[in-house]
């Protein structure tokens, strides 16, 4: 699985793709059927499509086909023409990257050449500013160093300049000789990682020696990233076209389903059963009316003997009588909705963040419902719930403590004092702080100096060395070759020279460094790391136990610690390990592994220094932001990478746990197998017995402990993860997020990642919904991420305002689009009886196409400006968030109380039509006419019922849509040629068709109307009380009285809610929508009703405590 | 380090046009983006609520009155003659009888008038259990046929009634034209003869557009077996407005259509002769044939349904508002206490 790359082979390789870019999904040839062979993979179009076929059959088809194809056709033809789009602007933008023109060595000259036609081995040349066209490996720069800058911001988001290396080899050549260079570089086949190049290269005679040279992702330029600062760079091109790394990453993302699509798709599934049953049923019956009747009715004259397919045709008549029953405009009123949704957290003001003028953004806009039923949030820590603004607060150097009192080291005038008197342990302690890191001194032209870090943390620490005098002046990068690292200390400049860097990753969890001190020749191991991968590198012999307090001291403060530690290397010894550490490196298989062994083998017998304590402050909002979203019954897990003690003390800080005696936590810990397994069971006793108190529990699990969890015990763990509303793990990898979120999906729980770095990208793709907070770690997570929002705290209105009203929406929407299919196909199936079951249809196609495309489904979408409660009180009142995230808006019960609606409505529609129309009125297109009217009459009764507020938008479409059907059929009457000429005129100057509208109207929404209001008065959902509440009292009303309420309230829904297994059975539900009386998981036998008499409810808890003791 | 000078210069510019960018990101302010458009929000409350029902109860009960006395006023008499006009040594087997075309068809009933009936008195044929409606029926006709004389041969829609045995088209064709009814009446009062007049029974629209003047019945009636009625064939298609009746099918298997009015008053109790030529099958499916005499109303014929409904609609409206209002006196709530709110009313729980 090796490339083998030719350096400026003349002849091209065809064996790669050449660099032409290609986004395309679709070419001019393919577009049609391919674009059709996606929309049709979808089950609702294939069953439309299935229908309209059956429709051109003029035997069956009791309508005009247009009526399917009509809307079939529109919704095919906005779908594609939309795809069109997208396809055309994708192949502009990659026509412009692909005639771009670069400079390239062809036979040894420099040619100007189109972007697409470099192939694999062509050396590119690149100027400052220039966009890289290909994945490159460097191999000259400008700068005699051979370093160069690039800004990779269109590949990960980050900002700030990333130093790139020419390899050792190619150290040294000139322009002339790199025209002539040749080679070969073997690489790995193309993947997507953007951060691992594991690679190495060779040059031929006459260049140097055939020494393997390692590359790594340090020599690369990858596509789209900018060389910045360096006048010119070259490289080898080694991946092209859509084979580059950014090529490989791209890629369309596993479409989401959300918890309602899901729900809707098995309504609709049950729609289409009942259909199935409807058409046997009816086709049977229908065959044998007409074999007993039919023939008797003369005039009819029915062949003795028909065709062998006769017994189909009637159930296939009734199947397309009744293929309306699933709304053909469902699909598109619901796209078009939450395209809405999703421009409304775009628009939305209040989720702007000024600071750092981001606003929210919603790049799936697909799943808006989803954050309405959000059950656990997974969050990270640093940069998610603190501003990953690190400012270095505190050190313990030698067992001193600086900055204890003040609260800030550098003002600390100890710790000023050893720093001028120049007392050995500190000043190493500030030559490790300065030295071991990767950040980039930049002095500008006025000679200040900024500093680029990818690390917060080493940011902080460089500057506070140089605010002791310190100060890391320049660094002419390069890891391997002679670099200089010179420091300003106190006037005089200390030159290092960086031998190795031993880098950084999250399994090692500490880095270090290898520098010579350039005045005495000496050779130094400078690391620095997380304590618990300092402490056991250390010294035998020394001394820690002040290091740990100092960490523990810190931690509690909620402060970031890093270890500092060093060692003095003989040269041989360095020498030795050099070797092996240059072979680990040149390895092309696992590569990362090698080289952490090897640099075990070199971080031993460390004397430790000291403690640096950062500070990383809270985000503004953030402890308001989890109370509220936990009250709303939302449960937290805090997953982060830093150590357990600092981890509770955030959690503490920000209300994630409540302290002794409120809250408890219960630690997961052990080194063993067997340890971790006994503590668990003990957690997982407490958990058990304690549910029913009303104490905030928590465990806390860290990534040693959780790796064997995840292995071993996966079984109890889940059950620990039910029982439990909150939990914090320390020390996990970005993996075991994911893993943690996979888990809880398991459980058919809705998660919701949150987080802000490269760490969290798994877990947001992992999760139902993952949020990114576009931070100061770069964009990684935010672009990852289904949302990305500023700040944490716009959380809360992205679930409570959005997530809640697009949930409310939707849940009429597509409810109530059911409900006017099934409204007018069982007045079809009624008049069936009435006309000898052979599937006439009462309505004209025109009719029928126009009441689901206008008639029905205009009014209803303006349901997207509905709401029923204020944004202000759904803030005060977070736990109505239960309907949405119980799932009570719309769940088979509901749809139950829709179903029956509409079967009530259309009998009322029928009945009286066939009354008020009877005997000599009974033309019938006069009657079908009456009876659409009636449908649209209480279509527009029924949408206003069902709305909340009503802005002169909503009550224009809704009465607008009235009136335009009294002139489309107008209009549609006054055609000489059409079936129903004359038809509306005739009605409208009778004064029975008005007197029927008004029975219908008053017969079909009296009786929801009493029922509701009886409901609304009598047996109010919560909704209803806050409605009421809202406009008696006005919002503010509650905040005193309910306040020591709402505290109880928290544990008791926490109570409620951890306390069972999941099942998602809805308790029967009367036959309206919105009852207040089910609850969604079903607790037990006895606790299944909140109305339920208290002394029930304290008893159900008790049995509860006895079955668990 | 010279050539780093420029490095902060440079990527300063780019933060800055990247701010400036976000800048732009801002969104723009307004009602509808911020979803803050003022809006009304009505609510349930006792007092909408109990007026709406009481209002619907009093608005209700006059019209109800009102269709109802209409209707009242409507004289009707009605008829069934399809089980009578069968001599009596023949009603074993009525089939026989109707589909025999020797035997005398005449039949005499006399009919009592109840009331004064003042003209124009309505002369309907009823038919029961007749579908007009069936899929296979209702679709047996050619609209452009019907309309004009060049679409004489568009007659694919007609099956079975499209074409004669050797091909030619049949106009009008399709099985609704084939079955028109046939049975005549001719009505005398005191033994003096009533007219009745059988113009403009049909629709004027239908008259103008729907069927041609220029259209005139051929080869109709002539294949094997004879449907219903036979049609001048010297009369266009516009002027039978028999056909042009039965042609405006019924939606319901029970239906009256208009055979003619009489335009002079019937007196109270004043004996009707009607002589019926009793052609018309309906024996074969047991359908019922009635004759039906009736004045019109405002509303209608006599039909007592809507009266009845709205009473009855206006009475549960009332009814209701009455519960309603008793059962907030009886039960008063007030609306909004969070008191009520579940988990409010849990914590409580919890306290006690």
């Amino acid at each position: 699985m090796k490339r083998i790359v030719y350096i400026n082979d003349e002849s091209c390789q065809d064996l790669y793709c050449d660099n032409r870019v290609s986004n395309r999904k679709y070419t001019l040839l393919n577009f049609l059927p391919k674009n059709l062979w996606e929309q049709f993979r979808r089950f609702m179009n294939q069953y439309f499509l299935l229908i309209a076929c059956l429709q051109l059959w003029s035997l069956i088809t009791p309508v005009n086909p247009a009526s399917t194809w009509g809307p079939l056709i529109i919704i095919f033809a906005v779908s594609a023409t939309k795809e069109a789009w997208d396809d055309y602007n994708r192949y502009l933008s990659d026509k412009q990257a692909n005639e771009k023109e670069v400079w390239v060595v062809k036979n040894g000259v420099r040619k100007h050449i189109q972007a697409q036609d470099i192939c694999v081995g062509n050396v590119v040349w690149l100027r400052e500013n220039d966009e890289v066209p290909c994945d490159l490996v460097l191999i000259g720069t400008s700068e005699p160093q051979g370093t160069c800058y690039v800004e990779t911001a269109a590949l990960d988001g980050e900002t700030d300049l990333k130093t790139r290396v020419i390899p050792p080899t190619c150290v040294g050549l000139d322009s002339e000789q790199l025209h002539r260079i040749k080679g070969v570089i073997e690489c790995p086949n193309p993947d997507k990682d953007i951060r691992r190049f594991v690679a190495n290269m060779r040059l031929f005679p006459p260049f140097i020696d055939n020494d393997i040279c390692p590359l790594t992702i340090n020599n690369t330029l990858l596509q789209s990233c900018y060389l910045r600062n360096t006048e010119w760079a070259c490289g080898v091109a080694v991946y092209t076209g859509n084979e580059t790394k950014l090529g490989m990453s791209r890629g369309i993302p596993e479409p989401k389903l959300t918890a309602m699509d899901a729900m809707i798709d098995k309504l609709t599934g049950a729609i289409f059963l009942f259909q199935i049953v409807v058409v046997v049923v009816l086709g049977f019956a229908g065959n044998v009316w007409k074999d007993t009747e039919a023939r008797k009715q003369w005039y009819v004259k029915y062949p003795e003997e028909g065709p062998w397919y006769e017994l189909l045709v009637i159930p296939l008549r009734f199947e397309l009588l009744c293929s309306i029953m699933i709304p053909i405009s469902i699909k598109v009123s619901l796209d078009l909705m939450k395209s809405l949704y999703a421009k409304f957290i775009d628009w939305d003001e209040d989720m702007f963040d000024a600071e750092t003028k981001t606003p929210a953004h919603a790049a799936n806009t697909a799943i808006s419902e989803d954050l309405g039923q959000v059950e656990y949030i997974l969050t990270d820590k640093t940069g998610t719930l603190t501003e990953n603004r690190m400012i270095f607060k505190r050190c313990c150097i030698n067992g001193i403590f600086f900055g204890n009192e003040s609260g800030d080291a550098l003002e600390d005038v100890e710790l000023l004092n050893a720093v001028a008197n120049n007392i050995p342990h500190v000043i190493r302690f500030l030559t490790v702080m300065t030295l071991c890191n990767t950040v980039i001194p930049i002095k500008s032209k006025s000679g200040a100096i900024s500093y680029k870090a990818q690390s917060q943390d080493e940011d902080a620490l460089v500057k506070a060395a140089a605010q002791l005098h310190m100060v890391l002046i320049g660094k002419n990068g390069n890891i391997i070759v002679e670099v200089f690292a010179e420091i300003n200390f106190n006037g005089s400049i200390l030159q290092y020279e960086v031998l190795d860097i031993l880098e950084f990753t999250s399994d090692r969890k500490r880095m270090s460094m290898v520098v010579k001190d350039c005045q005495t020749g000496k050779i130094f191991l400078l690391s620095k790391g997380a304590d618990e991968a300092i402490f056991p590198c250390s010294n035998s012999g020394q001394q820690i136990r002040t290091f740990m307090d100092a960490v523990e001291q810190y931690a509690q403060l909620g402060l970031r610690t890093l270890c500092l530690g060093w060692r003095e290397l003989k040269e041989d010894e360095y020498i030795e390990w050099s070797h092996m550490f240059k072979e680990a490196s040149s390895t092309l298989v696992d590569r990362e592994w090698r080289l952490a062994e090897v640099c075990q083998r070199l971080e031993h017998d460390l004397e430790i220094l000291g403690v640096t304590a950062i500070e990383d402050r809270l985000q503004d909002g953030v402890p308001e932001t989890i109370e509220i979203l936990r009250k709303a019954g939302i449960n937290f897990w805090m997953l982060t990478g830093d150590k357990q003690s600092t981890a509770i003390q955030i959690a503490l800080l920000c209300n994630f746990i409540s302290s002794e005696p409120k809250g408890q936590l219960l630690f997961i810990n052990g080194k063993t197998e067997d340890e971790v397994a006994r503590s668990l069971e003990r957690v997982l006793l407490t958990m058990r017995i304690t549910t029913s108190e009303p104490k905030e529990l928590a465990f806390v699990v860290d990534g040693w402990a959780l790796e064997i969890i995840l292995k071993q015990y996966k079984e109890a763990f889940t059950e620990l993860a039910i029982l439990s509303r909150t939990a914090i793990c320390c020390r996990v990898t970005p993996s075991q997020k994911a893993q943690l979120v996979e888990l809880l999906k398991s459980c058919d729980y809705r998660t919701l990642a949150i987080g802000d770095g490269g760490n969290d990208v798994r877990m947001i793709q992992q999760a139902d919904i993952g949020v990114g907070i576009s931070g100061r770690e770069g964009l990684q997570a935010a672009r990852a991420a289904d949302y990305s929002i500023g700040k944490f705290r716009f959380l809360k209105r992205l679930i409570l305002v959005h997530g809640r009203y697009s949930y409310n929406r939707t849940a009429f929407l597509s409810q109530y689009s059911f409900y006017k299919s099934l409204l007018i196909c069982f007045i079809q199936i009624i008049f069936s009886f009435l006309s000898g079951i052979s599937g006439t249809s009462l309505f004209n196609s025109v009719s029928l196409m126009a009441y689901n495309v206008f008639y029905t489904s205009i009014p209803v979408l303006t349901v997207v400006l509905d709401k029923d409660l204020s944004e202000r009180t759904v803030m005060q009142h977070p736990q109505i968030l239960i309907y949405c995230q119980a799932g009570r808006l719309l769940n088979p019960s509901t749809f139950a109380g829709w179903f029956g609606r509409s079967v009530y409505h259309a009998i009322v529609v029928f009945l009286i039509t066939i009354h008020a129309y009877a005997d000599e009125k009974s033309e019938m297109e006069e009657l079908s006419m009456v009876a659409l009217s009636g449908c649209i009459w209480l279509q527009a009764f029924v949408v206003t019922l069902e709305m909340n507020s009503f802005t002169i938008l909503q009550i224009l479409a809704i009465w607008g849509n009235f009136v335009a059907f009294y002139v489309i059929n107008f209009i549609v009457s006054s055609i000489p040629s059409a079936g129903m000429y004359t038809i509306m005129f005739r009605l409208c100057t009778q004064p029975s068709y008005w007197i029927t509208m008004v029975l219908i109207v008053a017969l079909g929404m009296g009786p929801v109307l009493a029922l509701r209001y009886f409901r609304y008065t009598y047996r109010p959902s919560a909704i209803n009380i806050l409605q009421q509440a809202e406009r008696s009292r006005g919002p503010i009303y509650s905040l005193g009285m309910l306040e020591s309420q709402l505290k109880s309230v928290e544990k008791d829904v926490a109570s409620l809610s951890i306390n069972q297994p999941k099942s998602r059975s809805s308790v029967y539900e009367p036959l309206l929508s919105d009852s207040p009386t089910a609850t969604r998981r079903s607790i037990g036998p006895s606790a299944f009703d909140f109305f339920q008499s208290m002394p029930s409810r304290i008893s159900s808890s008790y049995m509860r405590n006895c079955k668990d003791n | 380090m010279n050539s780093k000078a420029g490095s902060t210069f440079g990527s300063d510019g780019a933060t800055d046009s990247s701010a400036a960018r976000r800048n732009s990101k801002k969104p723009k302010y307004s009602k509808f983006t911020q979803q803050e458009l003022p809006a009304c929000k009505p609510l349930l409350t006792p007092g909408i609520v109990i007026s709406t029902f009481a209002l619907i109860g009093i608005i209700f009960i006059p019209i109800g009155l009102a269709s109802l006395s209409a209707s009242e006023h409507v004289v009707e008499l009605v008829d069934r003659y399809d089980a009578d006009c069968v001599p009596q040594h023949l009603r074993d087997d009525k089939l026989a009888f109707i589909q025999n075309s020797q035997t005398n068809k005449t039949c005499t009933r006399r009919l009592i008038v109840p009331k004064q009936m003042s003209s124009p008195i309505q002369v309907y044929y009823q038919l029961d259990n007749f579908y007009q409606n069936h899929r296979r029926y209702v679709k047996s006709r050619s609209d452009k046929q019907l309309k004009s004389k060049s679409s004489e041969r568009e007659t694919k829609t007609c099956e079975p009634e499209g074409t004669t045995g050797d091909g030619l088209a049949i106009v009008p064709c399709g099985l609704i034209a084939w079955s028109l009814f046939n049975d005549t009446y001719s009505f005398s009062a005191n033994s003096k003869s009533l007219q009745v007049n059988k113009k403009d029974i049909a629709w004027q629209s239908d008259k103008k557009h729907k069927f041609g003047s220029d259209v005139y019945p051929k080869n109709f009636q002539s294949g094997g077996l004879i449907g219903g009625a036979t049609l001048n064939a010297s009369i266009p298609l516009s002027e039978q407005e028999d056909l042009i009746v039965w042609m405006r099918t019924a939606a319901l298997p029970t239906f009256r259509k208009l055979y003619g009015r009489i335009e002079v008053d019937l007196e109270a109790n004043e004996e009707i002769t009607v002589v019926i030529q009793n052609n018309y099958n309906t024996y074969s499916f047991g359908g019922k044939k009635k004759l039906v005499l009736s004045t019109t109303s405002w509303i209608g014929g006599k039909n007592n349904f809507l009266g009845v409904a709205y009473l009855t609609v206006g009475g549960l409206c009332l009814f209701l508002a009455m519960g309603f209002i008793l059962l907030y006196v009886f039960k008063p709530r007030t609306l909004g206490d969070p008191s009520y709110l579940s988990w409010n009313r849990n914590a409580a729980g919890y306290s006690n």
